[in-house]
Order: C-alpha cells, then structure tokens, then sequence
C-alpha cells in the first residue's frame, strides 16, 4: 500500500468556492425564530448544538447511520447530521428541548421514563423525536411494526424491549 | 417511617434530565471563546513519519495552530497506572517522536476556530512515512504467542496456566470427547456518545469536562502525563452517553485536547469522530480458543481443556480473565488452562462488556452444549450433573451460587421441557427454529471507595461521590441506598456523582458500582444519621443553627475475598429463527435467569440484563471489526458498517432474578450485574443456531456468510 | 469539508444554468453532504433543487411518474404506486431508515454513491476517487464487492435498492439540461466501471434528472423485492432480488428480475427471464433461473457466499411471488 496519503484524492483539489462561503438564515426551532450567520458547511446538528447551545440533539455518527441527531423538521423526522443549516431558511425544527410544555412532559416522554426506554440517555432525543414521529405516521400497529419503524435509530444500550413498550403505550394513549 | 426504596422500581431519578434533553455529555459543556481541535491520524500501519506538510493547512482560514511531533513541547509522561491500564508496558505516548505503531495513530492535532475549518484543515495536512509491514493478525506469518507476564503470578484473578490433575490423560481416556477452536472477532464498543474532552486551562489548573468511567483516574493520569499535581486538574462528566469499558482508561485524545488547549491558550473542544473511535480507544481482543472436553458417559467431566489466545499491542500487555471461569464453573477433577497473548501492530485492547468471560464463556458454554450432543443428553441435566459445590479451582466456598435455581426459573420462563432435542426438529413454517442455553458467570468483587454525605437544614441530603453513570443508573440505586440509610424519602436525595475533586471511587466497570460505591454511600450516610443522632432532620439541624450535618465514609473489601469464592451466575435461553436457504438469523426471544445477589432497583437491573442480551445479539451474530491485513486499516469504521443490533433485530428479551440473599459478599449483598448481561447471551444463541441447523458454527459472528459456507 | 457556496435555485432554468457553471445539485443531501464531510466530494458550488416543483407522483395511462424530488417516504406510502408497483413500495420501504428516507430524493437515490469503504476514505487508493491510485479493494476486504461487471481497476457494487427494482421493471428517465430534454431506460444511466471507474453514469454536465416514468406491465402487480442483509433492518443489501412476474394458467407469460448487492451497476438478470418466459411455474423453473442468473459471476476472495446466496435469493424471491410448489 502506499507510504503516503499526499497523493490520494486530493491531487485536484479545486480552488475556492465561487461566491460567498457564509450565509444568514433563519430558523424557528422550537417555535422560536432564530437568525443565524453561517458557514455554508453548517449542518443543521452543528447550527443546533455549536451555535444555538441546543445540546440535546446528539451527535453519534455524523453519517446518517444511527438517528441519534433526529428532529423534526417541518414535522418530518430526518437525521440533522446528513443535511445543511441552510438549506433550511425559514422551516420549523422541532428538537427534544421543544417537546415539553413547562413541567408537562410530552406523553412519549412520560413513556420512554415509565418503560425505562434508555440507559445512558445519548440515543434518546433521537429515539423520542423519532416515536413522536412513528406515531404521528401511524407506524404503530403491532409491536413489530414499531421496531421497523423505529430500527433508524441505535441504542447502543439495547433499550429496545423499552423502547417498543414506550412508543406502543404513548400510541395508544394519543 | 418511610418505607425503605431498595428493592423498589423506581423510575431513574435522571429520567426527566434525559428525555428533555438537559442532561450534558461532555462535548455539550461549550466555554466562551472556545476552539475547536480534530486528531490526524496516521494512514500508515508501521513506520516513521517521513515528512509533515502542514503549510496547506497552516494557511486555512480560522486555523489557530498545528501540532506535531515536531513542534510539540516534550511531556514529562510521569510514571502512573492505575488498575484500569496493562501492568506491563506503557501507555502511548502522542506526539513526542516519529514512530507509527498501528493504523490509526494520532500524529498531529488541529485547532481552528470553527469545527468545519479545523476539519477541513486536518484534511489538508500532507504527511508522508517510512512504512514497515505491520503484523495485524494472531493468525498472521509474522505473529508471536507469548505468555502474559502479569498473568504468570498464579495468584490475580488472570492465571498464564492454571492445571489441576491429569486432564490430558484423563481427556485421552475419557469415552466421550470434544475438542474444538472458537474464534471471536475484534469488536469496538461503539457507545452512542462518542469519546469527547473539553480542556480549559487556568493558569497551571486544568479542568477537563471528558468522558470517562473514572474520573479520579483521569485526574491522576492526566496530571502525570504533563507532570502538574493531581490536584491542579479537575474532571468532570456527569453523563456518559454509554461505554461498556472504553471510557475507563484514559486515552491520549485526552492529552492531545489539553495539550492543544495549553498551546493556544483557549478552551479546546475535542470530539472524536466516528471512524476514530476505531482507533486508539481499545477494543474487545479477538481470540482464538481451544476447548477440549472429556466425559464420562454418565455427563461427569473427567477433563476441562481451555487454552485461549487473545491479541494485543506491542506496547501494552492487555490481559483478561479469558479462561478463569473454566476453572470453577463445572465440578471436574481435571483441568487446564492457558492463556497466551499474541502481540501485534495495533492499539491495546481493553475491557469491554464483560471482558474475558464474555469472550471465554462462549467457547466453555459452546463445548459444553457440543458434549450434551455426543452424549446425547439435555444440556441442561449435562451441567447440573457437573455442578460444584465448592470453587475447585480454590477450595473455596461459594459466597452464594445459585446456578439451579437459575436453571429452574430460565428454563421454566422459557419452556425448555418443550424442546425436541434434535436439530433441524422445530420449526415454524419454513424457518427453522432452535433452542440453545448456555450458563454464565461474572466475579462479583468490590474496591475501596469513598463518599460524603450532607444532611441539609430543609431536611433533605446531598451524597458526593467521584462514581460515574454510564447507563445502569447509578444516579438512581445510590438514591435507594442513601434514601435507605438516612430514611428519606428517594425524593429528599440527591446524588452528585462525575467530579475527580469528589470522594474517590473505584471506575465505574467490572460490575462494581453498587458493591463499592454504594457500600461507601451506605456507609456515609449512615455516619451522618448516627452523627444526627436521629432522623427528625428539620429539627436536629435547627437545634444546631441551621448547621448541615456532614459525614464522610469510605469502604474497603473485607477479608470475604479470602474466605468465598464471590461470583454472579445465570443461565440463558434464547430462540432462533433460522431461515434455511437465506442463512438470516433472528433472536425471536431470550430470558436470562440471573442469581445476582440483592437487586437495588429491579426496572433498572432489567433494563441493565436485557441491554447486555442485546450486546450478546450483536456478539453472536454481527459484530466484527474487519482489518485489512496489509495495513490494520480498520476497513468498517463506521456506523453502517459496524453492525450492531437495531430495534428490529431484538425480540422479546425477559430479565429474571433469583431471590438471593448473600450476607459475605459485600454491606449491600449486592454482586452487580452489568458483565454477567452480557455473558451467556452469544453462546446460548450459537448453540440455538446448531439446534435450528445442525450446523456448528465456531467463528464469531455467525453471519450469512458463516452458516452458507459451514 | 471543502469551502463552497451555496444557491437554492428558483426555477428549473436557473438551476441548470449554474449547474452548468460547475455547480453541484444538491437534492436530500444524504449521499452528499456524508461524502463532502468525508471530502471524498468537494464541490465549489451547491445549487439546491428542492424548490423546483419535481415531487410529483401520479399514475396516467402510460405509467408511474415519479418526480425526480419526490422523497423515497413519499412514493413509499403512496397509495396510487403501492397499487400500480407494490415493487417499488418494496425497495423503498426495505432502503435505509425512515429517517433517511424523508430526505433522501429518488434522483438522489438514483445517483447515490458506492459504499465501499475504501472510496469512502481519502487515505486509502482508489481508483474510483482518484483514478490511477488503485483499488484497495481487490486485494483487501471485498466480502461486499460484486460479482458482475467488475474490471482489475473497481469492483464496488451499487448500492441502491430502488434502482434494483426500476431497472427491473424498465423505468425510463427523464432529464433535462444545457443540451435540452433527454430520456432513457434507468439501466442506461448506469456505467460500469471498466477502465474508468471514476464515471459512474452517463448524465451530461448540469444535466438534471427531473421524472422517472415506470411503464404499467401486466408483471408489475406481482412482485417482490427481497433484500437479504445480516441485520434486520439499516443496513444495505447483502443480496436482492426484484422480481415482478405474470403467470397465467400456471404458465409464466412475462417477466422481470433483477439483483442488488451483487453488480457493480443494478443487475438485471435477463438470461432468468428469459429461462422463465413461457415456462411451467414452479420450482424447477425458479431452480433453472437461479442457476442462469450466477452464470457468469467473478467472485473475489471475499465473497464468494455471494455467488450461492444469489442463487438461493433469486429461487426465493421467485417462490415468494410464484409459488413455491
Ligand atoms: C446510513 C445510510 C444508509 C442507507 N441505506 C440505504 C439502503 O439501504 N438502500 C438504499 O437504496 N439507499 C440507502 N442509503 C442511500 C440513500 O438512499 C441515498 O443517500 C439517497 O437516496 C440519496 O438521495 P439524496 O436526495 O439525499 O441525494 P443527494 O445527496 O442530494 O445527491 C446525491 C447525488 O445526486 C445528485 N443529484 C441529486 N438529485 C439530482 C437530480 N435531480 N438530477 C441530477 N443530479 C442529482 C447530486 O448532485 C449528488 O451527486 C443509505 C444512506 C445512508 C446515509
Ligand atoms: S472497489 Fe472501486 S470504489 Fe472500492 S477501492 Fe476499488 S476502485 Fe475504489
Ligand atoms: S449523528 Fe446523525 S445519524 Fe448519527
Ligand atoms: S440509552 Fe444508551 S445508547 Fe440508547
């Protein structure tokens, strides 16, 4: 194998990027708006945690891998990590610092507590913005159809016997 | 009088801080002005750095320095080990020379103002080695086997050689015989969390907010490393995205953050990614491992054979307790085992879930359901005619052994009497199914540790301890036994765990949490109660001024470990599906009966149990790190390539405890549970393959690949 | 990741126009922020196409026509193409995890890059990133390499699973770009590697996919897609197969096979088909299309399960659409 890496792949680098490399967008996280001057390269989960200290979305691959960084946006689920800052202007994110209403935790919340859903805590912003997500989408009817729906996100923990009973109890209950 | 918590299931009193996502990890405590540093990494497996250009990256925008070997200050790298590190050998040193001793190794680190920039930029460094062939594999031409020099002492926990009788005339002799070599792959621990320091130095103090399984250590072992006293560095981590044993020792991305941060005078993010997580913060050690056993026809052993090989690094002599457990899980007057290590040109290994037994009682528990087929016997009655009754290994007794019951309640829970014994027997449809068991065993050892107790003018107490929470739930069980001890309620307890300047503990690994801390915890706040000379807080503390009450404690073995052999035992079913063409297998369910000792908080040690089943999943059936063998490149570092189990793969998984009431093993009765999750779980889903197949698979992972090509 | 900058493109025109400049496409970003992050990707520009109005999805006499920006959770629970093309409900639902699959485009998806680990990392050789290195592959860990349409110079296979399954049920493609409106079978947008790794597919500069068109067949409301995987689920194919089959009076009238996982471009097994046509239905004919279908196959030393796996896979997938008597 080579000696070296100098030669590989990036013999061609290109020269800088035509136009600027910052931009200003706005983003209503949580349902307050946000203006942000960015680095083109942001990803949504860095604007969140690096640059809106909004640290509970997490980031466990940075490769789409293992749904730890999950949000909502626009009320989809999608991995913040795989996606840029700004290409968003103007959207709706909805993080797990969002979810509760004062005291009052989201009902997926209260399961994910109840079922005893995680252990170290680190998958599971993921886990619960994916199960408001599964629910809202209706991938709840058997407790096989929430582990396929629910299988884009690891728990490195094995939580998921938890995981399954919190996301079918809070379906049933909404 | 309040009812007592322990043994209650209490929800985890940190639940609402992680689902509202207030709990922080390390890499979530930003300081103002903060940098934010990327490791290079060698793409080399052996050699010499020939040539560093940094002068691309030097001249990126946002880039604040560069460090290398060549303009690195030399650290003192004073002389420290805690038990967490090999006792042969000597941690890695980064960049203080030109040397390259595995793919992977750290060589440079970037500091840019922004994470994009200081990737970006470690992307451009251009560095050119002399590059030697590494030896990457046990197996490979080049490879060494060598005896352990820290495991030729007969006494540790791991024995080089430990024999008793004749076992290989008896095996010779014996009418029934298995001998055969199991190989399990390389597997990383793969928390969630990623392993991440923010370094903040203030004058010659430095306060890392880093994650580790001892921070204590941390402390210790970064202070020695840039020789400035213990106590001028601070660590701090009160959640730890999970680790299963790659947080405990501390690694040079540690030193590299507070290297950076000392350099450029800034606070210094540092965040491994993904694909360096397969790097230089250990990993499970392959192994390879011979078992041969011999019995008579009536199942009683007549030898025990277990010679286990393990990898390791150059630098460091890693040992487990692989083949220990051979010893004394079975009555047998004839036994033997090895354990040999094969140094190669890769990063050290260290503990991971489980470590030695996880990996050792695959190959004992495989060998043993492969005798239970020669003899035609139910693997369960085959290990209940070998049950000891003493550790025959040291003539000692058992502090509590409740491998029967275990037996009983699994098999019961599980439906075992519904078995047809013969393979390719069962089955659903097309898919085959099968049933397989396999016992397990995890030592239950505690370690001195120290905590204090403040008992509060409303009536409610604090507890410090330097313990740590990667997931068991150590926030909530210290909250049971101090509410316990004090009588509080769970509610008026507080436990602050995560800081080095706390009451030091052992690290937070090896199932000792509970025995340990909790017995300084017990300890402590049963001193402050017996300093209050009652429970009636409000008033006491009134009476005195509004004065807190504080009472510290520490708690230290006993001489229990000289007078019982301390062990968890559990026995472990699981059922497979097998798809006969496609090879896919599927864990449909599995139930772990587990003779624990006293259970804290039993939602907890279910979660905890049925956790360590899902780490079996991915032991059994997926988990390998591919290394390329021309280089030691770890070639699936990654996410999507690293399988481990998802949602789907898991089907219902049962956690059951014994009643055990244990009076020698610790204050608590406690033994931990955190290993034993693990052990049991992969061979006893090897052993439901061959039931489904008829097939043995002996290397690890049983992937498609295996069961076609068997 | 490489400094670029950034343009979300108003209309179709304007988008083309820059992309003609040398700017990048950017759909769902899935396949390539990961690979700019990696820079195995380091495009200048990104011209962001997810304003253009191309997520469409509608049946009309002719066929399915999916736009090109419709998400793959889109057509997946679009209830118009799980009755015209369960198939491709299939491949779909069978891709990534539902996280991804609400980003990731079916141009994107189309277009997404191999996943070999190799390519994926810019210190090791590869021909594919940077034609002339070499391809680390063949002489290292290749147990997920193809087995058809490798050359000595990359053997990666291509990744996704609904190219599988359009390939199979002939979609066409159409584009739009500088040198105007194009359109053409999903296989041809595929090249192997041959000589020249490095070019994956045959769309022009700036050229953009705007609609896929899936031709109604009296096959396609018998199908399967079987992705066979040592996970359960997120995880790419070991081996697929895509099988849409019609079968009258127990005669096999028509029929269309592909696999994944085992071609360096989405598989098409037309030597199967044509084994099958006018057949018996039953297992001997699924035996005799199995067998065609490994005709022909190059392992390399690490996957040479892959070629029986094939053969196993194509049988089953046929009995689960035909019957497994
Ligand atoms: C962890 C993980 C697991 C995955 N598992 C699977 C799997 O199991 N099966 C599977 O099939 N896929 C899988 N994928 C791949 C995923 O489906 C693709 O990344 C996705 O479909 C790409 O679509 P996109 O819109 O995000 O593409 P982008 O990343 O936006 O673009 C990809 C490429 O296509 C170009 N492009 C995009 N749209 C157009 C257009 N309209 N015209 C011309 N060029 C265009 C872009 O310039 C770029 O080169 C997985 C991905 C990840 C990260
Ligand atoms: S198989 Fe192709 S993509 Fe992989 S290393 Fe070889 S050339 Fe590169
Ligand atoms: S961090 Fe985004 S999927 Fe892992
Ligand atoms: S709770 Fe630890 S990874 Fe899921």
């Amino acid at each position: 194998m080579a000696a070296g890496s100098a030669a590989l792949g990036v013999a061609d680098l290109p020269t800088d990027a035509a136009g600027p490399q910052t931009a200003e967008i706005e983003l209503i996280v949580n349902g307050r708006s946000r203006r942000l001057e960015l680095d083109t390269r942001t990803s949504l989960l860095d604007a969140l945690r690096e640059h809106l200290q909004l640290t509970g979305t997490k980031k466990g691959c940075n490769q789409g891998a293992c749904g730890a960084c999950t949000v909502l946006l626009d009320g989809r689920r999608v991995n913040s990590c795989l996606t840029l800052a700004l290409m968003h202007d103007g959207a709706h994110i909805t993080t797990v610092e969002g979810l509760a209403r004062g005291d009052a935790l989201h009902p997926v919340q209260a399961a994910f507590i109840e079922h005893d859903g995680f252990q170290c805590g680190y998958c599971t912003p993921g886990q619960i913005m994916s199960a408001v997500a599964c629910i809202a989408e209706g991938h709840t009817g058997s407790d096989d159809e929430i582990r396929a729906w629910m299988s884009g996100n690891i728990c490195r923990c094995g939580a998921y016997p938890g995981i399954v009973a919190a996301v079918a109890q809070a379906a049933r209950a909404g | 009088m309040i009812d007592p918590s322990i043994g209650l299931p209490l929800p985890r009193v940190d639940g609402r801080a992680k689902v509202t996502g207030a709990a922080q990890y390390a890499a979530e405590f930003n300081q103002p002005n903060q940098v934010y540093a990327v490791v290079v990494n060698s793409t080399v497996g052996l050699g010499r750095i020939a040539a560093i250009d940094a002068a691309a990256a030097t001249g990126m925008p946002g880039v604040v320095a560069i460090l290398s070997h060549l303009n690195a200050p030399r650290l003192p790298y004073h002389e420290h080990r805690a038990f967490v590190d090999p006792a042969i050998g000597e941690r890695l040193h980064v960049l203080q020379d030109d040397q390259v001793r595995f793919f992977g190794h750290p060589v440079a680190v970037v500091i840019a103002e922004t994470l994009d920039q200081a990737e970006h930029a470690a992307a451009a460094m251009r560095i050119s080695y002399a590059a030697e062939t590494p030896v990457v594999r046990l197996d490979a031409p080049g490879a060494v086997m060598i005896v352990p020099d820290a495991a030729r002492k007969p006494s540790g926990r791991t024995i080089a050689d430990g024999v008793r009788g004749d076992p290989d005339a008896a095996f010779a002799q014996a009418t029934h015989q298995i001998d055969a070599t199991y190989d399990i792959a390389r597997e990383h621990h793969n928390p969630m969390e990623p392993h991440a320091t923010v370094a903040l130095w203030d004058g010659d103090h430095l306060t890392l907010w880093s994650k580790s399984q001892f921070v204590v250590n941390e402390a210790i072992e970064i202070a020695a490393v840039f020789g400035v006293p213990a106590e001028q560095v601070l660590v701090i981590c009160p959640f730890i995205g999970g680790a299963f044993g790659a947080a405990l020792r501390t690694w040079s991305h540690v030193t590299l953050a507070a290297l950076a941060a000392r350099h450029v005078g800034r606070p210094v993010k540092l965040v491994l990614s993904r694909r360096q997580m397969f790097y230089a913060v250990g990993h499970r050690p392959r192994t390879v491992q011979r078992v041969a056993l011999a019995a008579a026809p009536d199942g009683r052993l007549a030898a025990i054979i277990h010679e286990g090989t393990a990898e390791t690094s150059r630098y460091e002599q890693y040992i487990d307790a692989l083949t220990t457990a051979s010893a004394f899980l079975y009555a047998c007057p004839n036994v033997r085992t090895t354990y040999r290590l094969v140094p190669l040109d890769s990063s050290t290994p260290t503990f991971m879930r489980g470590p030695g037994e996880a990996s050792g009682i695959v190959a004992l528990e495989c060998a043993m359901d492969e005798l239970a087929v020669a003899l035609a016997m139910d693997p369960i009655e085959l290990r209940l005619r070998n049950e000891p009754t003493v550790n025959e290994q040291n003539g000692l007794p058992f502090s509590s052994r409740s491998m029967r019951a275990c037996y009983a309640l699994g098999a019961a829970r599980f439906g075992w009497e519904r078995r047809d014994p013969r393979p390719r027997s069962m089955h659903d449809g097309r898919l085959l199914i099968g049933w397989g068991m396999a016992a397990a065993t995890y030592p239950s050892s505690r370690a001195p540790a120290n905590a204090r107790a403040r008992i509060l003018a409303d009536g409610t107490a604090e507890v410090e301890t330097a313990a740590s929470d990667m997931g068991p739930g150590t926030y909530t069980s210290m909250t049971q036994v101090a509410a316990d001890a004090l009588e509080l309620a769970p509610a008026d307890v507080r436990i602050r765990i995560g800081r080095s300047d706390f009451p030091p503990t052992p690290p937070h690994g090896g199932s000792m949490t509970m025995a340990s801390v909790g017995s300084a915890v017990q300890a402590a706040c049963l001193a402050a109660r017996a300093l209050a000379g009652g429970t009636n807080y409000r008033d006491i503390i009134a009476r005195r001024g509004g004065e807190p009450i504080v009472a510290a404690a520490s708690s230290a073995r006993g001489d229990e470990q000289r007078r019982f052999s301390m062990n968890a035992f559990g026995a472990v079913f699981a059922e497979v599906a097998v798809d006969p063409d496609l090879c896919t297998v599927r864990v449909r369910r599995a139930v772990g009966a587990y003779g624990a000792g006293r259970i804290i908080n039993p939602r907890l040690a279910r979660s905890q149990c049925t956790g360590g089943m899902v780490g079996g999943i991915g032991m059994a059936l997926m988990e390998q790190t591919v290394v390329d063998t021309r280089d030691g490149r770890p070639v699936n570092a990654s996410m999507a390539d690293y399988l481990v189990p998802v949602n789907l793969d898991v089907g219902s998984l049962d956690a059951l405890f014994v009643d055990e009431d244990d009076p020698y093993v610790n204050p608590l009765g406690a033994k931990g549970i955190g290993e034993i999750a693990i052990v049991g779980m992969a061979p006893a889903i090897a052993n439901a393959v061959f039931h489904a197949t008829g097939q043995r698979v002996r290397d690890f992972p049983i992937r498609i690949e295996a069961l076609l090509s068997t | 990741m490489h400094p670029f900058s950034f343009h979300a493109a108003a209309t179709e025109q304007e988008a083309i126009a820059e992309a003609a400049a040398g700017g990048r496409y950017i759909a769902g970003g899935t396949t390539l922020v990961d690979l700019m992050r990696e820079e195995v990707e380091r495009p200048r520009r990104l011209i962001d196409i997810n304003r253009l109005p191309l997520r469409d999805v509608h049946v009309q006499d002719d066929g399915l026509v999916i736009g090109a920006l419709a998400r793959m959770s889109d057509v997946a629970r679009d209830p118009a193409t799980a009755q015209v093309q369960p198939l491709i409900v299939d491949a779909l639902v069978e891709g990534a995890s539902p996280q991804i699959r609400n980003m990731a485009s079916i141009g994107g998806n189309l277009l997404q890059r191999v996943r070999c680990s190799y390519f994926r990392t810019l210190d090791a050789p590869c021909n594919k990133r940077t034609p002339g290195s070499g391809c680390s592959a063949i002489g290292g860990a290749n147990s997920g390499h193809a087995l058809f349409g490798t050359s000595v110079h990359c053997v990666a296979t291509h990744p996704s699973d609904l190219a599988v399954a359009l390939v199979a049920l002939d979609a066409v493609i159409l584009t739009r770009g500088p040198g105007g409106a194009r359109r053409f079978p999903v296989e041809a947008l595929y090249r192997m590697p041959g000589e020249t790794p490095h070019l994956e597919h045959t769309l022009e500069p700036g050229e953009m996919i705007v609609e896929i068109r899936v031709p109604h067949g009296s096959y396609a409301r018998r199908a399967r897609y079987l992705k066979v995987r040592d996970r359960a689920s997120y995880e790419f194919a070991v081996v697929s197969v895509a099988v849409a089959m019609d079968i009258d009076g127990g005669i096999v009238r028509d029929v269309r096979l592909a696999a994944g996982g085992v071609g360096t471009m989405p598989w098409r097994l037309r030597g199967s088909e044509a084994v099958l046509t006018g057949r018996q239905s039953g297992r001997a004919a699924w035996r005799d299309a199995a067998e065609r279908a490994i005709d022909g196959a190059q392992p390399l030393v690490g996957n040479h399960f892959k070629v029986e796996l094939l053969r196993r896979t194509v049988v089953r997938a046929l009995e689960m659409v035909g019957g497994a008597a």
